[in-house]
């Protein structure tokens, strides 16, 4: 009998060895991607097992960390808190023990937790030395005035809308606000009775207003009339027209190209064969509605694209790409000259229009993280401006900023005069939406601020959206152009 | 291996009875490092959850050493003979056990659900049982092949133990699905584990008498020798009680384990490869039959093939009517996290298994705080209590002894491929549980039972023959040198 009991030892043998087979595979092959399954709980248990770094503006944390009871069921020992959580929930999102965590607050997870690899030396000492692991820092580029004037004027306007404001030269996202906004603080627990109802009265399908949506990044609206600062910078760039003040060949009334539809001007304005300077001043449908027609689909969409239409932005939040549509008849494109038809934009896009043009015709990547620290403050990772394209050239970005400058001084912009040595551009917009344009337009406002040594320190764009005023009132001019103003003075203010 | 004691010499002709050593005192020696390892173990977990030795160390520790002294004491009065590893193995392996069963009493969670808590102190009691009746076992058993005059007896026994769970008011249905469990006032027994040995005695029994007709009277077809029809009766029979086991207690792994281990015991009574044939096609064939039809099967194999499927479906709810489960999954994870050195005792979350987290899947715990090192060591020490069982079928001098002692460690083998492969997302998941590991009365005890009888046969095997022989017959069929 023993042949077959050594057979039998043998075969033992292999299931034992079956199992360290699939062993090795399960705890050495497979090991990291289980360990790091965003479903595996463990994950989140290592995320709020020490205090998460923060969130810096200015100099101040906007965020914070808060021990949790460890009694009952709560395997999490700390919860975010947030200050002033939904002024600055466009920037930082949230991160819930229950729901997880979005924008900066996921796309910096690793230096936030101290999980990094870049902290693994840093961490490597500590643990030698017996200390707590403890999150790094993500210092931002945001100005804590300015996002209190934007947010404080879209709360005090009322309607939905949101800003963004950045610094021309360097790309430098100062302000970002979105209305209405949620408060992160409000669901970063994992407690069912508090947090989750938070979270679901929060959601689009319970809420209306969507008060989670980014506006300043993930929201398009048709740009109305201050896309033709873009389609100004097109005849400038292309040759069409060479200065502010040569007569362009505008009919009136303009018979669109190819339709016997006129394209009409808002009001009676002077705008046949006005000059670019009052075309703008006066917003004038038809003389931009033209050159985007003589123009032609191609170079509209490359200037447009030059502006950075038509792709994502990663600022390092991701930002939705604005639209300016390709493949269009000679009509459609001089619609979409004058931001109407498939013409969409982010106020992050607009804001972007207006700082190439304050930075004599440079665009620089819009960014919103400055630097990554340690825990002891160390740089671990600096963001350095980074050019991002050439919309005009400098001349032309001049004309261009004479002409804007108009607009805000004698046009349909004089509400965002600041003064005391302070010269203001800007383009109002009202852009139709809705069928037969039965919804309230979206009122547009972009600007920029130049300084008396001729420093151009913030560009600011703002969209307000639904307004409960009666449609008549709306316009860029009247209540966008307001907020505008207080945040390029908040802006100037702190420079002082 | 030297001769150790003084023997006749005049029979130079004939194997003469070996003076083995009795290895009493390695087992001794061993017997300290399988009380030591837990007890280090235990003072680990202590200081890893409350940051300092926990109060029950020493009682634990003595415990723990009372208990093996006992059964090493027992073992050298009444089994001087018996291989000296099989006793500090499971020692070592219900040591682990118990601290593992007592790191998850710390969890809150589990505490909540009910399923820990005062569990080690249970399962020290279960231990002390054991160890108790491993004593009588020795005591009481002076000869193993005693049990052979109780083969049908066993055999009845044996079905009515695997009845038991289907008797209605008797079985307890506390798991998903699978009815093995019968509640006896609080206490829940899994007559399986016993049943197991039960069944092995009857297995030896009946195939030591029948080995011949079984192994000779065949034909020859393809290189393969077919048994005769009448012969095939009694593997119909188990494979007939494999597939009712399989259907009414729904059960895979139970029925697996008896149908395998019965087709073990009769390959090495006949040595007919072609039993072995026939025994996996029976169970290959039973398996589908039986998964083809019963749903409680099939959502073990679907868990089994994609077990973030069966976690999301128990997150978010399923309208199929049919309870599913994240064990799978959680299980995956927690020896995922464990990786190659393990988190540490105590650091872990297997917690978040939940339910039977300190029973079926307690070898996640080991995985995640042990990590690969851990569990390849412990794969080790089960692998090598089979193969001291396999050794002691070697050297056992009786047939009814061999097929005895590979027949219980076959089904220790199977069990812990079984349950280790199944946690281990090697096979679908069944309802047992880790020999020795697990927190489980029924399990432990039978365990030990098991253990008590292999250390009886190893005894029997090499103890020295009687000398001086009386009957050179009798040495002459001796042809097995117990080394």
């Amino acid at each position: 009998m023993n042949k077959p009991l050594r057979r039998i030892a043998i075969f033992c043998g292999l299931l034992v060895l079956a199992l360290l087979v699939r062993d090795n595979w399960l705890q050495y092959v497979q090991a990291d991607s289980l360990k790091d399954d965003p479903s595996n709980r463990r994950v989140t248990i290592a995320r709020y097992s020490t205090p998460r770094g923060d969130i810096i503006v200015d100099g101040n944390p906007i965020t914070g960390s808060t021990k949790t009871s460890k009694s009952g069921l709560n395997d999490l020992e700390y919860k975010r808190t947030y200050k002033n959580g939904a002024m600055w929930a466009p920037v930082t999102g949230y991160a819930s023990q229950a729901f997880g965590a979005n924008q900066l607050e996921s796309i910096e997870d690793g230096i936030l937790t101290g999980d990094d690899d870049r902290l693994f030396f840093r961490n490597t000492l500590d643990m030698i030395t017996g200390k707590e692991k403890q999150g790094g820092n993500v210092v931002t580029t945001l100005n804590a005035a300015a996002q209190k004037a934007a947010y404080n004027g879209l709360e005090k306007q009322g309607g939905k809308g949101a800003v963004a404001a950045i610094d021309p030269a360097t790309g430098k996202i100062l302000a970002l606000a979105s209305y209405p906004s949620y408060d992160p603080s409000s669901f970063a627990g994992n407690s069912t009775d508090v947090d989750s109802k938070n979270w679901t009265k929060l959601q689009k399908k319970n809420n209306t207003d969507d008060p989670m949506l980014n506006r300043a990044l993930r929201e398009t609206y048709p740009p109305g009339s201050t896309f033709k600062v873009v389609t100004a910078a097109a005849a400038l760039q292309n040759g069409l027209y060479k200065t502010a003040e040569e007569k362009t060949d505008s009919p009136l009334p303009y018979i669109m190209k190819g339709t016997t539809t006129e394209l009409k001007n808002e009001g009676n304005i002077p705008c046949k064969n006005a000059t670019m300077r009052v075309a703008l001043q006066f917003s004038c449908n038809t003389v931009f509605g033209k050159i985007g027609s003589d123009l032609g689909n191609d170079k509209m969409l490359a200037e447009a694209k030059k502006f950075g239409f038509d792709q994502e932005q990663f600022t390092p939040i991701r930002s939705s790409a604005s639209v300016f549509s390709d493949d269009m008849n000679s009509s459609q494109t001089a619609l979409s000259s004058i931001g109407q038809f498939n013409t969409a934009a982010t106020p992050l896009q607009m804001a972007m229009v207006a700082s190439a043009v304050a930075n004599d015709g440079k665009l620089m990547k819009p960014y919103m993280v400055d630097k990554l620290q340690s825990s002891n403050l160390d740089t671990i990772a600096q963001t350095d401006p980074e050019e991002l394209s050439q919309p005009l050239s400098s001349e032309n970005a001049q004309i261009l900023q004479s002409m804007m400058e108009t607009v805000v001084k004698d046009g349909t912009g004089k509400n965002a005069q600041i003064g005391n040595g302070v010269t203001v551009g800007g383009k109002t917009g009202t852009a139709q939406h809705g069928v037969e344009n039965s919804e309230n337009p979206y009122a547009w406002f972009l600007s920029y601020a130049k300084l008396g040594d001729g420093s151009t320190p913030v560009a600011v764009a703002v969209v307000i959206e639904d307004d409960k005023a009666v449609r008549d009132d709306i316009s860029g001019g009247g209540l966008a152009a307001p907020i505008a103003k207080s945040v390029m003075e908040a802006v100037i203010n702190s420079k002082k | 291996m030297s001769s150790t004691t003084n023997q006749p010499t005049h029979h130079t002709s004939t194997i003469g009875a070996i003076g083995a050593p009795s290895r009493r005192n390695t087992e001794l020696a061993m017997l300290v490092f399988a009380v030591v390892i837990p007890v280090f173990a235990y003072a680990n977990v202590g200081l890893a959850i409350d940051d300092q030795v926990p109060a029950g160390l020493l009682s634990y520790g003595l415990g723990l050493g009372l208990l093996a002294g006992v059964a090493h004491l027992v073992v050298r009065k009444f089994a001087p003979y018996a291989d000296p590893l099989l006793l500090p193995l499971a020692t070592l392996l219900n040591g682990l056990g118990l601290v593992a069963i007592w790191r998850l009493d710390q969890s809150k969670l589990l505490q909540s659900i009910g399923v820990a808590g005062g569990k080690a102190t249970n399962q020290l009691i279960y231990t002390a049982l054991g160890i108790a009746l491993f004593a009588v076992v020795l005591v009481f058993l002076k000869d193993h092949r005693v049990l052979q005059r109780y083969t049908y007896i066993s055999m009845v026994g044996a079905l009515v133990l695997l009845l038991l769970p289907l008797v209605p008011g008797l079985g307890a249905n506390i798991t998903y699905g699978a009815k093995i469990w019968i509640q006896v006032g609080s206490f829940t027994i899994q007559p399986g584990e016993f049943a197991k040995i039960v069944l092995a005695i009857f297995f030896a029994g009946y195939l030591m008498v029948k080995r011949d007709a079984l192994a000779l009277a065949s034909r020859r077809f393809m290189g393969l020798y077919l048994p005769r029809g009448r012969d095939l009766g009694p593997i119909i029979v188990v494979w007939m009680i494999s597939i009712l086991i399989l259907v009414f207690e729904t059960d895979l792994g139970t029925s697996l384990l008896f149908f395998g281990m019965f087709v073990i015991m009769l390959y090495v009574a006949t040595e007919r490869t072609s039993w072995i044939v026939f025994g996996l096609l029976m169970s290959a064939a039973g398996a589908v039959g039986v998964a083809s039809f019963e749903p409680h099967v099939q959502t073990r194999v679907q868990a089994w093939l994609d077990p973030m499927r069966e976690y999301t479906l128990s997150r978010n709810g399923s309208s199929d009517g049919i309870v599913h489960s994240e064990q799978a999954m959680q299980a995956l994870w927690a020896f995922g996290s464990g990786g190659t050195l393990g988190t540490g005792w105590g650091q872990g979350h297997s917690e978040l298994i939940r339910f039977a987290a300190n029973s079926d899947f307690i070898l996640a715990t080991f995985g995640e705080e042990l990590g690969l090192a851990g569990i390849m060591a412990i794969l080790l020490i089960y692998g090598l209590v089979v193969e001291r069982g396999v050794r002691t079928a070697l050297a056992a001098r009786d047939p009814f002894g061999k097929l005895l002692a590979v027949g219980l460690s076959g089904a220790f083998a199977l069990q812990v491929f079984v349950v280790a492969g199944g946690v281990m997302g090697l096979i679908p998941l069944t309802g047992m549980t880790m020999p020795f590991l697990a927190y489980g009365g029924s399990s432990v005890i039978a365990n030990w039972a098991l253990i008590g009888i292999l250390i009886r046969i190893s005894d029997t095997a090499r103890r020295p023959a009687p000398a001086p022989a009386g009957n050179p017959d009798a040495e002459m069929t001796q042809v097995v040198r117990p080394s």
